[in-house]
């Protein structure tokens, strides 16, 4: 089976020019792979780099060395390498990221912040929307909310939003910092079952989850970051 | 911002190659080369003096680089060296299929015509000429830019600062051009004011696929408005990549200082 996500030996270190400049080793020799269908938790104490690898995955960091092998409409694209066009379009049919904050954008109306992904990709604004009110339903954001802008919504639907925004979409690969963070129960049942279809239908998922409960459920395989820790 | 304006395998529609400019013994501008794709929004960021400006108006062709070449794809899908376009060519170029949205809109607006006027105006100088659809288009492009048409016979003098920003960009988009650049077009502007004009430009540029070069100091704007940014300090392009590659991970010394500088919200 080819890997959807192919990380080998990279290596990332921060260095502060403002605080002169001092280096920070964040992470080195990361290692792994994540298959179709699979999904892979990072797990280590705060401070670990988990986020770091996840953004790197996603081409939000910078590589200093090592490879980041993405599986991209068949080929495998080096993100640590690619041209920031290329980052671009991994992005929109590739790798979708659910960060932990929705940043958003202000007049946008709920709807159409999660219907986005998919119409980006080609799908009419009609279905689209539907989509993207099934999503919400099942996540409990009230049908009334749906034409306002998210912005003033409470951090647990604000959350919300963004989770239906980034599984909304059939992107193969999908990355999750703490999805469930500030859900109650019921809600992170659901994020559960979404993540269960995900592997269903054969999405690679990195996660990074702090919920024992959760991870146990979501995880097939287990990571430790730890043992990526830079030597400082 | 989205990314839904990228193809994957086409050409250039700009292309820059080792562009200098010297003011006397003065270097405002260094060796600087990229390739702006059609539907991508570059900008370009630095405080003042970095050169961002001088690097603008060599790219538009409004200032004569003392070296290197800007080419430019067009519309016939004919690749052009700007140097060697006559200035006929040079100036239907910037009516038609570009745009240029100055940080003060009094330098791209004529001030004592009227709203609809100033739109309609980039329309009769490539041949229409008929009333109506002048002023049907004038008023659809209004609306676009969320300006009430009561106000199409008011001068843009009448008009408030944000206003006056929208009616340019309606006046430069009005012709469809596949580039437009801009000169910190945000820049006089309240912040709430800011954010709105900010939205329309995002949603336009993604709606119509516009290429955009944007010159700003402000970071806020280059983030939410552009795919990648070239850093400028001392005439040079010191830092350049993805946006929230640069933003959030910055790697240059003079690039962490701008970073670190934005207060939090």
């Amino acid at each position: 089976m080819t890997a959807m996500i192919d990380v080998a030996d990279a290596q990332k270190t921060f260095t502060m020019h403002l605080q002169g400049g001092v280096e920070l080793p964040v992470v080195s020799g990361v290692t792994f792979q994540v298959n179709p269908g699979e999904c892979v938790v990072l797990s280590g104490p705060s401070g670990a780099g988990k986020s770091s690898i996840l953004k790197m995955i996603f081409g939000n960091y910078r590589c200093d060395s090592g490879r980041i092998g993405i599986h991209h409409r068949g080929a495998v694209v080096d993100l640590a390498t690619a041209e920031p066009r290329q980052v671009l379009n991994i992005r929109r049919s590739t790798i979708g990221y659910v960060s932990q904050f929705l940043r958003a954008v202000p007049r946008v109306a709920t709807i159409d912040v999660v219907a986005e992904p998919l119409i980006v990709n080609g799908m009419s604004r009609t279905d689209a929307q539907a989509r993207a009110g099934e999503l919400l339903h099942r996540l409990n954001i009230p049908e009334r909310l749906w034409q306002l802008p998210p912005a003033t919504f409470s951090g647990g639907e604000q959350q919300r939003v963004n989770i239906a925004r980034g599984f909304i979409s059939d992107l193969p690969i999908l990355l999750l910092d703490e999805p469930t963070a500030s859900l109650d129960a019921a809600n992170r049942a659901v994020v559960v079952d979404l993540v269960a279809e995900k592997k269903r239908q054969g999405v690679a998922m990195v996660a990074i989850v702090h919920d024992d409960e959760i991870r146990h459920l979501i995880a097939d395989r287990i990571v430790d970051v730890t043992s990526f820790a830079a030597a400082a | 911002m989205a990314d839904q304006n990228l193809g994957e395998n086409d050409e250039p529609l700009l292309v820059a190659k080792s562009l200098s400019k010297s003011f006397g013994r003065i270097a405002a501008c260094r060796d600087v080369s990229f390739s702006l794709y059609p539907g991508e929004v570059l900008a370009i960021v630095g405080e003042s003096g970095s050169g961002k400006s001088t690097l603008l108006q060599m790219l538009s062709g409004q200032l004569a680089a003392s070296a290197g070449h800007v080419s430019y794809r067009m519309r016939d899908g004919v690749t052009r060296d700007l140097a060697t376009l006559g200035e006929a060519e040079r100036r239907l170029l910037f009516r038609t299929d570009w745009g240029f949205v100055h940080q003060d809109p009094a330098q791209g607006l004529r001030m004592a015509v009227s709203a609809g006027a100033n739109v309609g105006e980039r329309l009769m100088a490539v041949g229409w000429n008929h009333y109506g659809r002048l002023r049907e288009t004038a008023s659809d492009w209004l609306t676009r830019v969320e300006i009430d048409i009561a106000r199409i016979d008011d001068a843009p003098r009448t008009y408030s600062g944000g206003m006056r920003q929208r009616l340019q960009i309606a006046r430069n988009l009005v012709t469809e051009p596949r580039l437009v650049f801009m000169d910190e077009p945000t820049g006089g502007l309240d912040v709430s004011v800011q954010a709105r004009l900010l939205d329309l430009l995002r949603s336009l540029v993604a709606e119509l696929h516009l290429a955009v070069i944007i010159v700003t100091h402000d970071l806020a704007v280059a983030r939410l408005l552009s795919h990648r940014v070239m850093v400028m300090k001392g005439g040079l392009v010191i830092e350049t990549g993805l946006t929230d590659q640069v933003l959030d991970d910055p790697r240059e010394p003079y690039t962490q200082l701008l970073v670190s500088s934005i207060l939090p919200p």
